[in-house]
């Protein structure tokens, strides 16, 4: 990665531009082709350098509900239960925790009303409490991470 | 400057306004004209798909159109999820304070579930690797003095599960 990719990543986080021709006008800003651009976003996508690039949608904003959930679930219990609650399709992501409270997922349900539900059925499959916590304020930028 | 996000009544999206979604949550196309290959995709024409992506964008159903840098491919292994027990009354102030450095990525305030689950403050923290982590978490302990009454930082041992988020109202 060189001083252009650099400059790339951080202005992108910035914003892009809704407009006929997008690349060129954040390459001319950049001082590089619109060629040049597009290809080192797709190079960079390629290498995993960017984890995306495109509109970030809000699920809560378009209706659903989203939340995380923790769970505290013994070692010998933890295989079983991570295998129930992932085959709910609601569930988007789950991670390991080194925590008492050691299995932390994200819920998106098409609607806030299907989030009880779902909470309810994940206690009831797997016979373990759901800790459902909701953000309830975002102190939120995106736009930093200068690199 | 950031503002704590409003929780405005959930945005109405048509039809149109779904396909782009599904059209665009993987990424935006690498063409020199990518919103008219999306309205080729929707059945639309670019003008259309302009306006309905600037009005989502004003609307807050788009949060930013940009990049996202993977912290952990350019170098940032360690990030740990830091969690807080301060004050209700000064939740916001210090997430917004906290939420603005530079190796937070993101900041909520989340509900307590008391006694098990006194944090109601949580930041991302990333760092070259976990003791990097750990530093910058006492950077935050430094700064919050009293009011942090109680923190962890919780590390993922292991991704059990991570598939994209679902869009709602889709059939």
């Amino acid at each position: 990665m060189d001083a252009v990719d650099r400059a790339i990543i951080n202005r992108l986080q910035e914003g892009f531009p809704i407009c006929d021709r997008p690349y060129l006008t954040v390459a001319k800003q950049l001082e590089i082709t619109e060629d040049d651009l597009i290809g080192r976003i797709d190079a960079m996508l390629g290498a995993k350098q960017l984890s995306r690039f495109g509109p970030m949608y809000h699920a809560e904003r378009m209706g659903g509900g989203l939340s995380l959930c923790a769970m505290s679930i013994p070692d010998g219990e933890f295989e079983r239960v991570a295998e129930q609650v992932n085959r709910f399709p609601e569930v988007a992501h789950n991670y390991a925790r080194d925590h008492r409270l050691n299995m932390w997922f994200v819920l998106a349900t098409e609607t806030p009303k299907r989030m009880g539900e779902v909470l309810g059925e994940i206690a009831r499959t797997t016979g373990y409490p759901v800790y459902d916590m909701p953000k309830q304020e975002e102190f939120f930028v995106g736009l930093k991470f200068e690199v | 400057m950031k503002e704590p996000l409003r929780k405005p009544e959930p945005i109405q999206l048509d039809e149109l306004d779904r396909r782009i979604v599904v059209a665009t949550q993987g990424g935006l196309p690498l063409v020199p004209e990518p919103y008219r290959q999306i309205a080729a995709e929707v059945e639309s024409t670019a003008r259309e798909v302009m306006k309905r992506l600037q009005t989502m964008l004003d609307a807050g159903v788009i949060r930013r159109i940009g990049a996202v840098p993977n912290h952990y491919t350019l170098g940032f292994r360690g990030n740990g999820m830091s969690v807080w027990d301060v004050p209700d009354e000064k939740v916001r102030t210090h997430g917004r304070v906290i939420g603005d450095l530079d190796f937070v990525s993101h900041a909520y305030r989340r509900p307590r579930h008391l006694p098990d689950w006194r944090y109601n403050l949580f930041a991302m923290v990333h760092g070259k690797d976990r003791s990097e982590v750990m530093e910058k978490v006492k950077a935050i302990a430094d700064m919050l003095g009293d009011d942090n009454r109680a923190h962890e930082v919780l590390f993922s041992t292991r991704i059990l599960k991570k598939t994209g988020l679902r869009i709602p109202g889709k059939d």
